[in-house]
């Protein structure tokens, strides 16, 4: 049980632990006073960002359990372990902690003014960084010779991710072999092992088996290495006991890496005709109390690259202001800087075409890039797209040229009907990893496969990515056996064991199929290129005459084959075996570092009803056409996509983390303030998909897990607007937010 | 939670003999709210004297004039109740309305007026139809029995047995949830019975509370229209960060609104 | 000081000694191993923890293992029949891929059984606001909602 700090900002003056380790079962109780002594380092950050300047950012250091100061509601101050929860947990309230309560401050625009109290030392102003991407100069010009300029000023609101299975983690040490074995809640094994050993505690990463089989949900907040998850690893050696640890849910909703929080003011240029000429960004982002994993990426290299979006926009400029607050760390969450990227595009966009008068989906189809490839003005480079196919189809599948009467059928009920659109793009598995490298990147960004053929021609496969929840199991299985003929009952994919996968780099950002489906494609290549040389030598033919198809090996030109089986066997029995030329045995691995990102993309069309009197919006409609280039498993896709849709809505309708600005507690700290998406909330989705294949990897595939959240918030914003007839309403639009921009407008 | 002693009441009578003697000891019905409270440890009582299996307590009974529900009758025996959705048809649609089915599955009538949560839905129709509270030692008529916020007319070692509900010409209950929680941000319930029309609120304020002006309206017009323009003062409702107190304001008359249009069906 | 506590679990009697404030889903997991059954909040608003109490769906989390005393208890690995054979909701469930990570299903399994029970003809409109008491946060809903329009008539069918 971990003793967590009450306050948002609070000097440790004197932990009194002397109660606690007299309490019934009790075995031990440590503080970050221990974590110190015992040589225990902070948390590293992944990605390290450059500011404007030169200089890299401030990175504070992040102790697994507070020293000297406590900096946001739910710090990790001790850690009481006992026999039991219950006991456990009675002995930390007897943790006797003497805080002396400092100011606290919670939002990024606050944490800048002068006089804000200071959260690290080594960053008296609260900035991480300010980083800027794009020529501001060519920005500045095209504003200056604009038609027409559109601004909003919006809050991206944070979110707290809520996987419905708590993180959990179990500490094991065995002194027979000196070996740990950390049972963890993770997204990425590996990348916690190395972290963890090599960053934090000093351990030999080949003594350290981190385990993650089957993890219930994740949607970025089970990326990152967590002091939890350390302290029960280094624990269990000191007690010589495995130590497990589970959230309860309200320490999920405190201490789980929260998402987005971004203050923007946002600004588009035009020409009279509409098209776009350049886009200006100004963002806060709020990056929490500590930099967690991956938080400095979030806000930059995956923000400021995708605000072109569908569109030839020439000139972008945006900045980023990073700042430290006395909140829970902010890191990836589903969509992870695309949905913040989307949302002020979009946002952008549809605000623009209102004010001129032009048909929101004609302003569109005015701007999109057309020919492919394409260089951005903030150096992304899209391979493929067809972003004309995916609005038409959504503009049918959702039938908006029926619009205005639907329109006006609600209004006879006394209900206001609003229509949005939101084309978003987004950009998955980050690659190459030299480039990421050269922007900052501290781990590479390849993935690992390896296939295992059996004597009996049965497959295993082992992959770096994971699936907690993806079907991973079911669409790699099928990739795989289609490759090799076989059938899919015939492939088991292993994953989310560091003591049985050669390496991975996990699953997050729509990377899965693509990255680590593309290493198991090119250990499947390799293991028929072997087999066609034992196949070879079973049919006497030359190599070269010998092809594989349908799970069989031919020689050309005649009768004479072999099934992949038969070759699995001799591999394994090697009696008639070319020995001196090949060693025997069937398995091969691969890593795959892609070449590019891939680019994703879609037409979401949203239709709400408002209930004037009340605000509350319903969501009538709502259709996703996507590209996800070849799509291997179209169900597992849909659901991926009704997933992210519903995060996206959440956001846009229900979701919102407030903290208190004065104290700094979390005001939303359980499932009954903060709002999740009941099944109530939502309507049945009407999806489909059009295809244009990714241009570098050999499926041909873009991913899909983050797009429904990327595109649905700005749908979903641009349908309530159109129906209320405002400008701007904020998210989450509740019913009483609504309200209030319906009377302010009815008393403009 | 914390650690507490257990102790299952095998009648109203040992139920009652219980907690008087230990003023630390609350009774435990259906647990929606209190075993949620205590696991958050927000509540912390010494005993628990658990009601659960006390048959006397349970049940529903209609005599024409009164519909009796036993306290520890489930939310969910309410609502598919063939008396209820008879006799009083509002009653059986708040108690649908309330939490989950999981939760009605568990909830008790008893439990929640005991409780009295600011936005629990049935203190609104024991106000709004003018109920009788029956205890172990008296009855207590409803605009007696709502004192605060969590506060009643009970008594300690004082238990609800049932509730007498009159039955009403017409009724309607409209419910806006706080969409987390599924709490009444504004719930009102609304009877026309044999002695006049009563209005009363949950959720808007820390107790349920009656609205004079509009039952005074509706007494003269039972529609929708007379109810439209009856605006509360914002001032003393509840502020939290799911409505301010003009919102609520603002839904009280609304749902009153609609709660008249339901009652008229 | 430990009470006892026996019950009826999947058909079989089952009997231990608990301590007073031990919770119906702790006692389900932790003293018989059955852990089908999850715990996903604090606040009875998920429903992982979603099993049958004589009959009825109810919050494992938000009780005491004392309330169960003497009661019918169904878990989801009561569910299947002996033979391995899926309930036609679980069967529905796997058919319509309404499931992603897993962790929310036993508890919807558990809830939309009792909810075909209650309404044996449910509208989309009846599903969507009967599983208010569960939460999902892979799905989108979407095809739980399909999953339990498609067995309700199996469901009903099985009476």
């Amino acid at each position: 049980m971990f003793v967590r700090s009450p306050h948002a900002h609070a000097r440790i003056r004197k932990v009194d632990l002397a109660k606690a380790a007299k309490a019934p079962g009790v075995l031990a109780v440590y503080t970050g006073e221990d974590i110190a002594k015992a040589g225990i380092n902070g948390l590293p950050c992944g990605w390290l960002i450059t500011d404007v300047n030169g200089q890299p950012m401030k990175e504070p250091p992040y102790p697994v359990l507070a020293q000297g100061k406590a900096r946001y509601v739910g710090d990790r101050v001790a850690v009481v372990i006992a026999e039991t929860y219950n006991q456990a947990k009675d002995a930390a309230e007897r943790v006797e902690v003497d805080y002396e309560v400092l100011p606290a401050v919670v939002d990024a625009a606050a944490a800048r003014k002068q006089g804000a109290p200071a959260i690290h030392d080594i960053a008296p102003d609260n900035t991480c960084y300010v980083w800027a991407l794009g020529d501001k100069a060519k920005v500045d010009d095209a504003f200056k010779a604009a038609a027409h300029v559109t601004k909003l000023e919006f809050v991206n609101n944070r979110l707290i991710p809520n996987a419905i299975e708590p993180r959990s983690a179990i500490g094991a040490y065995s002194r027979a072999d000196d070996n740990y074995t950390l049972y963890v809640t993770s997204q990425n094994p590996h990348v916690e092992r190395l972290l963890m050993t090599a960053f934090v505690l000093g351990l030999p990463e080949h003594k350290v088996r981190v385990v993650a089989p089957d993890v219930g949900g994740g949607f970025g907040s089970k990326i990152y290495l967590y002091g939890e998850d350390v302290v029960v690893t280094w624990a269990s050696r000191q007690v010589n006991r495995p130590i497990k640890w589970t959230a309860e849910r309200v320490e999920s909703f405190m201490s789980d890496a929260h998402g987005r929080d971004h203050v923007t003011t946002a600004e588009l240029a035009l020409d009279k005709d509409g098209k776009f000429l350049a886009m200006r960004v100004h963002t806060a982002a709020n990056l929490g109390a500590y930099l967690s994993t991956f938080a400095s990426c979030i806000p930059t290299i995956l923000y400021a690259t995708l605000l072109a979006g569908q569109y030839t926009t020439p000139q972008i400029y945006c900045e980023v202001t990073a700042v430290f607050t006395n909140t829970a760390p902010v890191d990836a969450y589903r969509g992870a800087g695309r949905p913040e990227a989307t949302y002020v595009v979009e946002r952008l966009v549809e605000t623009a075409a209102r004010e001129m008068k032009i048909d929101p989906a004609e302003i569109r189809r005015r701007n999109f890039i057309k020919s492919f490839p394409y260089q951005t003005p903030v150096a992304l480079m899209y391979d493929t797209g067809d972003y004309q196919a995916t609005l038409d189809a959504a503009l049918k599948l959702g039938d908006v040229a029926g619009f205005a009467k639907r329109k006006e059928e609600a209004a006879k009920r006394g209900r206001l009907r609003g229509l949005g659109y939101s084309c978003y793009i987004e950009a998955c598995g980050i690659a190459p990893s030299n480039v990421a490298g050269a922007l900052g990147a501290r781990a590479g960004l390849f993935e690992a496969g390896e296939v295992r053929v059996h004597p009996t021609g049965k497959v295993t496969v082992f992959t770096g990515s994971h699936s907690h929840g993806q079907g991973h199991e079911t669409t790699f299985a099928q990739v795989v056996a289609s490759r090799l003929g076989i059938p899919v009952e015939d492939v088991d994919i292993v994953h989310g064991d560091t003591s049985k996968i050669l390496f991975g780099m996990g699953t997050y950002g729509s990377r899965s199929l693509a990255v680590g489906g593309t290493a198991i494609v090119k250990a499947v290549d390799k293991v028929i290129a072997k087999g066609r040389k034992i196949a070879a030598h079973l049919m006497e033919a030359a190599e070269a005459d010998v092809e594989f198809a349908e799970g069989v090996f031919k020689v050309s030109g005649t009768d004479k084959q072999v099934p992949f089986a038969q070759v699995a066997l001799t591999a394994y029995v090697p009696h008639n075996y070319p020995l001196d030329k090949l060693e025997p045995g069937l398995n091969e691995n691969a890593f795959y570092d892609p070449t590019n990102f891939t680019f994703p993309a879609g037409s979401y069309v949203c239709e709400v009803e408002v209930d004037p009197e009340t605000g509350r919006t319903t969501i009538e409609s709502f259709v996703a056409v996507d590209d996800f280039g070849k799509v291997i498993n179209p169900m597992i896709v849909a659901g991926q996509v009704h997933g992210g849709l519903t995060q996206g809505i959440g956001q846009a309708l229900l979701e919102g983390c407030r903290y208190d600005p004065e104290t700094g507690q979390l005001v939303t700290g359980t499932m009954s303030d903060y709002c999740l998406p009941r099944a109530g909330d939502v309507p049945s989705f009407r999806l489909d998909t059009r295809e244009t294949p990714c241009t570098h990897n050999p499926l041909g595939v873009k991913g899909c897990g983050e797009a429904g959240a990327i595109g649905a918030p700005a749908a979903l914003i641009n349908a309530i607007t159109d129906a209320i007839g405002v400008r701007e309403v904020p998210m989450p639009a509740t019913a009483e937010t609504v309200w209030r921009a319906l009377a302010s407008q009815k008393a403009a | 939670m914390y650690a507490f002693d257990y102790q299952k009441a095998k009648s109203v009578a040992d139920a009652a003999a219980a907690l008087a003697k230990n003023p630390d000891a609350k009774a435990l019905a259906g647990g929606q709210s209190l075993i949620a409270a205590m696991k958050l440890r927000l509540a912390a009582p010494q005993a628990l004297v658990d009601l659960g299996s006390i048959a006397e307590l349970r049940g529903i009974k209609a005599d024409g004039k009164h519909l009796v529900i036993g306290a520890m009758t489930r939310h969910s025996e309410v609502v598919f109740s063939g008396d209820v959705k008879k006799a009083i048809p509002a009653l059986a649609h708040l108690a649908g309305e309330i939490g989950d089915r999981m939760v009605r599955n568990m909830g008790t009538l008893g439990g929640s007026i005991a409780h009295n949560d600011p936005a629990a839905d049935y203190p609104a129709a024991v106000l709004g139809l003018g109920a009788t509270v029956e205890t172990n030692k008296r009855k207590v008529a409803a605009d007696d029995f709502f004192k605060g916020i969590y506060e009643t007319a009970l008594e300690p070692g004082e238990l609800v047995t049932s509730v007498s509900f009159p039955i009403p010409k017409r009724a309607g209950y409209v419910k806006f949830k706080q969409p987390a929680s599924r709490f009444a941000l504004v719930g009102v319930f609304v009877a026309e019975t044999g002695s006049g029309v009563r209005v009363a609120v949950t959720g808007a304020s820390p107790c349920v509370f009656r609205v004079p002006e509009m039952e005074k309206a509706l007494a003269s017009k039972f529609a929708p229209e007379s109810v439209a323009n009856i605006k509360l003062p914002a001032k003393g409702l509840n502020s939290d960060i799911h409505a301010s107190p003009e919102y609520r304001a603002h839904l009280v008359t609304v749902m009153a609104k609609r709660a008249v249009q339901a009652a008229l069906g | 000081m430990p009470v006892k506590v026996s019950m009826t679990v999947n058909g079989k009697p089952v009997a231990a000694e608990v301590e007073e404030r031990t919770l119906l889903v702790s006692f389900i997991r932790e003293h018989l191993r059955l852990t089908g059954t999850h715990v996903g909040c604090d606040t009875a608003q998920c429903g992982a923890c979603t099993i049958h109490m004589n009959g009825n769906a109810v919050k494992a989390c938000n009780m005491l293992a004392m309330q169960a005393e003497g009661a019918d208890i169904l878990t989801i690995e009561g569910v299947a029949a002996a033979d391995g054979t899926l309930h036609p909701m679980q069967e529905a469930f796997r058919e319509h891929h309404a499931l992603q990570c897993g962790f929310c299903t036993p508890g919807m399994v558990m809830s939309a059984i009792d909810l075909v029970k209650r309404h044996p003809k449910p509208t989309e409109a009846v599903v969507r606001a009967e599983l208010d008491g569960n939460f999902c946060r892979c799905t989108g809903y979407h095809n739980i909602v399909k999953a339990i329009l498609d067995a309700a008539p199996k469901v009903a069918a099985m009476r």
